[in-house]
């Protein structure tokens, strides 16, 4: 099933001549609207007439997400607050959160795009859709739900948290489609066998998966434990939220990126250089229909490639393989973005703790840990245990307060900590 | 009156214990007293020796977190209740033992223990107030 016939099998050459016009629309207002791009294609020696088709706009500046806390938390907003409708941030390095804005017509867009989302899934009118994205500031649980009424689904707004409930709710309600994170899904997967829940008695038959990188192996499982297909979803607030790109049902490989409002590239993260398709580097998009907060060339910093190839499903928009990592340091847990300088501003506010530390992410059965692996010196230690039991306290409640995050803190000899040719590996992730 | 301990940070992996008594053997340090005091991630091995100095370098050198600390050496009459008598006039004292370990070694007829209060100089004085004896750094070294 397709949601939007029209637009989602146009032909090559109409999604380009689209996109084209609505870059060149894109580009004309940001430069009328947004003194940061005005400020940043000046200093490239371009304007908006610069682009005469498609392949000039990679001589267009990108946008980084330091470019959005350099403009907190209005400065890159292309049209007056009065026009915004909706207000999203997410969890920002120094504390501050990137800042996103939609308005109306943005809104409109975004459920249209996770309608379309939700029917390539395999959803449709008649399920009951329960959505265990958080609500709040984080896109999730909203975009989700709106592109759910579109569809004309029954939403069921559960958002995170509370596994019971969730679980009544599910075999009460008939939830026939879920929408969680993946590692979420092995968790309730795990409370359900718990409480003798037969799975083949749910009406549970979809899950649409996302805002976490995951593997083949852990679909497999998800699919198996929870008797359900699983369908991995792509989005990011800085572009959208949730519905950004997604796997059809049909192939389960590889995500459709929806090209009549978004124009991805492939770089390499080194160079900043165009990659041709096929060619896995750093995913990096362009808005092209958004109004609130359009984005330029912005870099996602997620690894991917560009698959061309057709689909079987009939789709016409180009495919982005599964996320297989990040370009820059930055750890996913639990759903939580966590960067290794955030721990270290930590540590820094903690009286005689030195910045050696290292962090050890794995997957204990279906969820992320981390331990924060943290070098004792002369001014730390102490011969009593319980001095030393109140520092790993301290830090980890302070780590805790700024993330959000349950770590666990393990005090460690110093020097232990492996220091290559002067730069410290900070990140070992096992899962 | 008092006597210096060392105590060393020790991550809990096979190996670290052994590393640094042969440390100290290199060293010619003797280890007059020790104990142990382990957690589930890390341990932290106190020790009193013969020459705290020689061997807080070495195991400084060899990348070890070593501190030094202040604690008592004291007197317990051998017999049952000898160190209840002592523990009843430290608490009358209100003075606290933030922990305690056995001297391998006897002074005379008694029993000799290490302890690190939270107040040494109080329970310096309660003790001798009541005729316990505290032993010097001195003596209880060379034991």
């Amino acid at each position: 099933m397709i949601w939007n016939d029209e637009f989602e099998t146009l032909p090559r050459e109409a999604i380009e001549a689209l996109q084209l016009k609505r870059l060149r629309q894109t580009l004309e207002r940001v430069y009328a609207t947004v003194p940061f791009y005005q400020k940043s294609f000046k200093a490239a020696g371009i304007t908006p007439a610069s682009l005469k088709g498609l392949d000039d706009l990679k001589r267009f500046p990108f946008t980084l997400k330091q470019d959005m806390r350099d403009n907190y938390p209005y400065g890159l907003f292309a049209v007056p607050l009065d026009q915004i409708v909706r207000i999203h941030a997410s969890s920002g390095t120094t504390g501050k959160p990137t800042v996103v804005g939609y308005t109306r017509r943005d809104i409109d867009n975004w459920s249209e795009l996770m309608a379309r989302s939700f029917v390539a899934a395999g959803a449709h009118r008649g399920d009951v859709i329960h959505n265990a994205y958080g609500y709040g500031l984080f896109t999730g649980g909203l975009g989700a739900h709106y592109g759910a009424e579109r569809l004309g689904a029954s939403v069921i707004p559960m958002s995170g948290g509370n596994t019971k409930k969730q679980i009544l709710i599910m075999q009460d309600f008939g939830s026939s489609v879920i929408t969680c994170t993946p590692s979420y899904s092995l968790y309730l997967a795990e409370a359900l066998a718990e409480e003798g829940v037969d799975i083949a008695s749910l009406k549970l038959r979809v899950g649409i998966l996302g805002a976490e990188p995951w593997t083949e192996s852990i679909r497999k499982e998800i699919e198996t434990k929870l008797g359900i297909k699983a369908i991995d979803i792509y989005g990011l607030s800085e572009i959208l939220g949730p519905g950004v790109a997604i796997e059809c049902i049909e192939a389960q490989k590889g995500l459709h990126i929806w090209e009549d409002h978004f124009i991805p590239e492939i770089i390499n993260p080194e160079t900043g250089e165009v990659l041709p398709d096929g060619e896995r580097g750093e995913l990096v998009i362009t808005t092209i229909t958004k109004e609130g907060i359009p984005m330029i060339r912005y870099r996602t910093r997620d690894i991917t490639r560009i698959i061309a190839e057709p689909c079987i499903c009939g789709r016409t928009h180009r495919r982005l393989e599964r996320m297989s990592g990040r370009s820059d340091d930055m750890l996913i847990i639990r759903g939580v973005n966590v960067f290794p300088s955030q721990i270290e501003s930590v540590l820094l506010t903690i009286e005689g703790v030195e910045p050696h530390y290292q962090l050890i992410v794995e997957r204990d059965g279906n969820l992320d840990t981390l331990e924060v692996q943290v070098e004792v010196n002369e001014q730390t230690f102490s011969d009593e245990v319980k001095k030393l039991q109140e520092l790993s306290d301290s830090i980890r409640k302070s780590i805790k307060d700024l993330l959000g995050i349950t770590c666990k803190v393990r005090l460690v000899e110093p020097k232990t900590i492996t220091r290559s040719e002067g730069k410290a590996q900070r990140v070992i992730d096992r899962r | 009156m008092k006597v210096e301990q060392i105590s060393i940070f020790i991550e809990n992996k096979s190996g670290r214990l052994a590393e640094v008594t042969q440390t100290l053997g290199e060293s010619g340090v003797n280890i007059r007293a020790l104990s142990l005091a382990d957690t589930s991630d890390f341990g932290i091995l106190r020790l009193i020796v013969d020459k705290t100095d020689v061997a807080k370098l070495a195991l400084k050198e060899r990348g070890f977190t070593v501190s030094k600390t202040e604690v008592v050496a004291v007197e317990v009459p051998d017999r049952p209740a000898g160190l209840a008598g002592i523990l009843q006039i430290l608490d009358a004292g209100q003075v606290n033992v933030e922990y305690m370990y056995a001297f391998v070694e006897r002074c005379g007829g008694n029993a000799v223990i290490i302890f690190r209060f939270d107040d040494a100089e109080t329970a310096i004085k309660v003790l001798t107030q009541n005729n316990v004896h505290v032993l010097e750094g001195e003596r209880v070294y060379t034991l």
